[in-house]
């Protein structure tokens, strides 16, 4: 069997029996999905990659007592999710600390965003500014959503995970991921409605 | 009057029971019995009907978001941060769970080493001594035996002063 081939609960298992090779392949397969997942949580690049590096040091503490009775990826992301909930929770502690002493307020927004890919795709600039201007509205409309809407969007959309998978990772019934999830599109289309109109044509 | 009110519920009703499946319709996730349920009330209903539009739009919206790429020290961090762990559960890991009792416990075996140590420097019996010769050694040894009559009739105690009265206090203050 080709290494490609090997199912993450496969790679595991041999991470568990030892095999560094196969820790390897999983950090290589999840490296992406995982800091983008905890990037458009936290808002924060360095922070996401620290996060995400913590997620994958859990994994491997965990090898030993690993149990495939889950899918991998319900236990990653449930990994991340709650690390990226936690850090929310402490960077608002934190900035109420410092609102509190220095009442003013530096606009850090989107410093970490390089609309360099942007650029590139749309050598016109009037194209790159329009493009920016758009997704820096949705990346807005996302961050609007409530933490745990924004998880349940996020884990739907960009990681493709079913319904099931999803509830397990929030810790919530499938009715109760349904109806958040149908609470955070209806606030996203409110949000985004010139461009929903515009995509809806 | 009553009866329009009660259709116009149900209809209601019928939306309100529609909502959650939305989505799914619009992921193509919904059985097909759902899904001709759905498609059913979509005939009938501009508002889920335009929902489900966008619904499709967000989607579509949410596609355009830019990916970001790890930086290269990434995997590097993550690698140094592994090796950085203990290979295999090493015997100071069953203490792991507990660091208190850890502390504890070497706490009490510092302080019975140090206790076993210094009780042993002033009174060493001699190495040729053991057993009741030792006991003896020892009982002579000690130095309180020797003022036991000071220490019994200590005629001072009696010159102390009285105690003074509380009340008194109370009032010279």
């Amino acid at each position: 069997m080709s290494a490609m081939a090997r199912s993450d609960v496969q790679l595991m298992l041999d991470v568990k029996a030892g095999d560094e090779q196969s820790f390897a392949l999983l950090l290589h397969r999840y490296r992406t999905p995982l800091v983008n997942f905890i990037y458009r949580m936290v808002r924060n690049r360095e922070q996401a990659e620290d996060l995400a590096q913590e997620v994958f040091l859990r994994v491997y503490r965990a090898r030993e007592e690993y149990v495939p009775s889950a899918k991998f990826t319900t236990w990653l992301f449930r990994i991340a999710t709650n690390l990226a909930l936690n850090s929310l929770r402490d960077n608002r502690y934190q900035r109420m600390e410092i609102s509190l002493d220095a009442p003013v307020t530096a606009d850090a927004e989107d410093g970490d965003e390089r609309p360099i890919d942007v650029a590139e795709k749309h050598p016109n600039i009037e194209q790159h500014l329009i493009a920016e201007a758009r997704s820096k509205m949705i990346r807005h409309a996302i961050d609007k959503l409530p933490e745990k809407q924004r998880a349940a969007v996020l884990l739907h959309k960009y990681q493709e995970l079913d319904y099931g998978e999803i509830a397990k990772i929030l810790e919530c019934s499938e009715s109760a991921l349904k109806s958040l999830l149908f609470r955070a599109y209806e606030t996203l289309r409110v949000e985004l409605a010139p461009l929903v109109a515009q995509q809806a044509k | 009057m009553k009866q329009t009110k009660g259709r116009r519920r149900k209809a209601v009703m019928s939306c309100t029971k529609m909502e959650n499946k939305i989505l799914p319709y619009v992921d193509g996730r919904l059985k097909q019995s759902e899904a001709l349920e759905m498609e059913k009330h979509l005939l009938t209903c501009a508002a889920c009907s335009l929902r489900v539009n966008e619904f499709r739009a967000v989607g579509s919206l949410l596609d355009e978001l830019p990916v970001i790429e790890p930086s290269a020290a990434f995997d590097v961090r993550v690698r140094a941060r592994v090796a950085a762990e203990p290979a295999k559960q090493s015997w100071w890991a069953w203490f792991a769970p507990s660091p208190r009792v850890a502390f504890a416990a070497s706490m009490l075996l510092l302080a019975t080493v140090w206790l076993g140590w210094n009780t042993n420097v002033p009174g060493v019996p001699p190495v040729g001594l053991s057993g009741p010769e030792a006991d003896m050694q020892m009982m002579s040894d000690l130095p309180v035996l020797d003022d036991h009559d000071v220490v019994s009739s200590f005629d001072p105690l009696k010159d102390l002063p009285q105690p003074v009265q509380a009340d008194e206090t109370n009032q010279q203050m």
